[in-house]
């Protein structure tokens, strides 16, 4: 041994541990890595957004004496019977077979007394969320499994799903060991099997056929239900555009940051675009179709809080959706579950392994005794508490801007802290008029 | 006979008007003229009557129809019978891609020919076709019988899961996981019952077909597999 001073150990910035981990992974399975939830990334997001607040120029709302209204109607365009909601934070499309029945339950539960809606899934429509969800909202996708005139008539909308922000290009992926009895049962499968779904629907391509698609629905169930189309963030000037013109009533739009029950790590990671990015181009597609705020807009993909619901709105969102933040609210990922989280292998607020069904919260299982774990009537308790929060923090902040309706927000109550947030929000860098990109943008 | 005129009276009317029969309605044959290529032509009918439409239709005619038998006096455009539940469907021309797409019961006969992807996702229908089927039938089919007298194009079966697929003709090609298999004694009764249903009696023996089905080697992720996908 010398007396030199060494070098000490120095980690390669593009081989770090966690990737030569994944490698070894990879070499000893022969398998990619599949796994639920959104991406796990830093991306660009609203936390990289601040408003204003009043001044000078614009007057604040008494945040405890003076309204400020929260309601949303979606789906005025062309349904007889559009969709009126009292708090702009819907549910987001979940599967019964990703989720429990009591899952589900518990979500429809707790959206009906926030005055919200919930959506169906890859799945089929079951008995414990329309028996529970006042306002449902029924997703019509490439597997149709389940998939009923009976059930599109007894829906409260119909969202046609061309992609979801986790995998926009990918189809639904459910392993064997959540197709129980009951789940295969539902989509006609055999029992047990992996199941991955079409990333295509199988009886219509592109946007003249979609129109056609949504005329076949608007005739089976009498023109009366809002129809939404949802679409991953991929090319939302373009993919809102199309659905407005092939005749959407709402534009569902899903950024990177969204779940999904199960997927390859690298589709959830490589594919899409974050939120933030998205909504500026649906809302431009809007606008230039003389559309915005005429067929509504609901954005999701990291929706956490009720600020977050406020940056979506000023941006010119009419309402939002979450998926993964009603699964915490739920009780997925609590601490309390630590103990078993560790003995599989992970821990609290990390355990994204829901397609393997051993959830230990009860949750995205389809084990009876796990599922069993879990209370809806509790469950749904805490879903609407965690709602009524967003929406009082939403007001708080849009009160703060002087605004007696949420969607009175705009984008001029924003500022970015950051370039990339800046030319993506296409809101100026805080402390400057500088907008990157505005005068040469997408 | 209610007689219906497409053109002059429009698709909402119609629809409506259909949609409005109940079980036990005694208003069971309904003839729409003037189809002229439209779409949802008696889409969404719950009731068991009985519908013919003299000409050829556009996009999804008997879309996920339920109980009632529609007659196309022509051909039929996309997705005929999509989704259907039950009931019957008869095209006496030819019909275009995704015929039967997801169908979870009822029949569709179809005595002309048949474009690509016939059967895609089917869940529980019975399709007789009288000619030919075009390529990527059967995509993913889930279950149900497809009974063609003709030929199948490319990759017939793709990714099957357990529909039995019938085939008396030549076969272009199989899909991934789609093997042939050997006929038993209870394939025979099921071909013969379908001619029979598909207005296919004297056309063709049971004994003539071969049966196609999934091989289930795609049913749990392999990855020595992967390049079959």
């Amino acid at each position: 041994m010398s007396d030199f001073p060494r070098t000490p150990p120095r980690y390669s910035a593009t081989f770090t541990p966690a990737v030569n981990a994944e490698i070894r992974r990879a070499a000893a399975t022969g398998i990619y890595d599949i796994r639920g939830g959104g991406t796990k990334r830093h991306l660009p997001h609203f936390d990289d957004l601040l408003f204003l607040g009043a001044s000078i120029s614009r007057y604040p709302l008494e945040g405890y004496r003076e309204k400020c209204a929260t309601d949303v109607w979606l789906g005025t365009r062309f349904a007889k019977n559009p969709i009126h909601l009292d708090i702009p934070i819907t549910i987001a499309g979940m599967s019964f077979g990703a989720l429990s029945g009591p899952a589900k339950e518990a979500l429809g539960r707790g959206a009906t007394e926030a005055g919200t809606s919930t959506t169906t899934g890859d799945g089929g429509m079951t008995e414990e969320e329309r028996g529970h969800s006042k306002t449902l909202v029924y997703q019509y996708l490439p597997s149709r499994y389940g998939m009923n005139p009976d059930d599109l008539r007894r829906a409260d909308a119909i969202e046609i799903v061309v992609g979801q922000g986790a995998k926009p290009g990918g189809g639904g992926m459910l392993l064997g060991q959540k197709i129980s009895d009951r789940v295969a049962n539902m989509r006609n499968l055999p029992k047990g099997i992996d199941q991955r779904s079409a990333c295509r629907h199988p009886d219509w391509t592109g946007p003249d056929d979609l129109e056609i698609k949504i005329l076949e629905l608007r005739e089976i169930t009498n023109w009366e239900k809002p129809i939404y189309v949802k679409v991953g963030g991929a090319r939302p000037y373009y993919d809102t555009a199309l659905a407005v013109k092939a005749g959407a009533d709402v534009v569902v739009l899903d950024g990177m940051q969204g779940g999904t029950a199960a997927t390859q790590d690298v589709f959830i990671e490589h594919v899409g675009m974050p939120i933030l990015a998205c909504i500026p181009q649906a809302v431009k597609a809007l606008q230039d179709l003389g559309m915005h705020r005429r067929v509504q807009l609901i954005v999701s993909g990291g929706i956490r809080s009720g600020a977050d619901v406020a940056k979506a709105m000023a941006l010119g969102a009419d309402a939002v959706s979450i998926g993964t933040a009603a699964l915490i609210a739920l009780g997925d990922n609590d601490p309390k579950w630590e103990a078993e989280y560790q003995a599989l292998g992970t821990t609290a607020d990390a355990y994204d392994d829901w397609h393997e069904g051993r959830d230990p919260a009860g949750i995205t299982t389809q084990d009876p005794e796990l599922a069993a774990r879990f209370d809806p009537v509790l469950g749904g308790r805490r879903l609407k508490n965690y709602l009524k929060v967003m929406t009082l923090e939403a007001q708080t902040i849009a009160r703060a801007c002087g605004k007696n309706h949420l969607h009175n927000l705009e984008p001029e109550d924003l500022c970015s802290l950051t370039i990339e947030a800046a030319a993506m929000a296409g809101v100026p860098l805080a402390g400057t008029n500088w907008i990157p990109g505005k005068n040469g943008g997408f | 006979m209610q007689t219906f005129d497409l053109g002059a009276e429009g698709l909402r009317a119609l629809n409506s008007s259909l949609h409005a029969l109940k079980g036990q309605t005694n208003m069971t044959a309904w003839e729409v003229i003037n189809p002229k290529g439209a779409h949802a032509i008696a889409a969404g009918v719950d009731a068991p009557v009985d519908i013919t439409v003299r000409g050829s239709t556009g996009y999804y005619c008997a879309g996920m129809n339920k109980q009632a038998t529609i007659r196309i006096k022509g051909s039929a455009g996309p997705g005929v019978a999509e989704n259907m539940m039950s009931g019957t469907v008869i095209i006496d021309g030819d019909a275009s891609q995704y015929a039967g797409a997801t169908g979870r019961g009822g029949l569709l006969v179809i005595k002309g020919n048949a474009s690509s992807r016939c059967g895609i996702s089917m869940k529980g229908i019975d399709i007789v076709v009288h000619g030919n089927i075009g390529h990527m039938s059967c995509f993913m089919a889930q279950s149900g019988n497809v009974l063609v007298l003709g030929n199948a194009g490319e990759a017939l079966g793709d990714s099957l899961y357990e529909a039995r697929i019938f085939v008396r003709g030549s076969v272009k090609s199989l899909g991934a996981d789609c093997i042939e298999k050997e006929m038993r004694d209870e394939h025979f009764l099921i071909i013969e019952d379908l001619l029979r249903r598909g207005e296919a009696e004297g056309k063709a023996k049971p004994e003539e077909f071969r049966r196609y089905g999934s091989a289930r080697k795609l049913y749990t992720f392999n990855i020595d597999n992967a390049s079959s996908y």
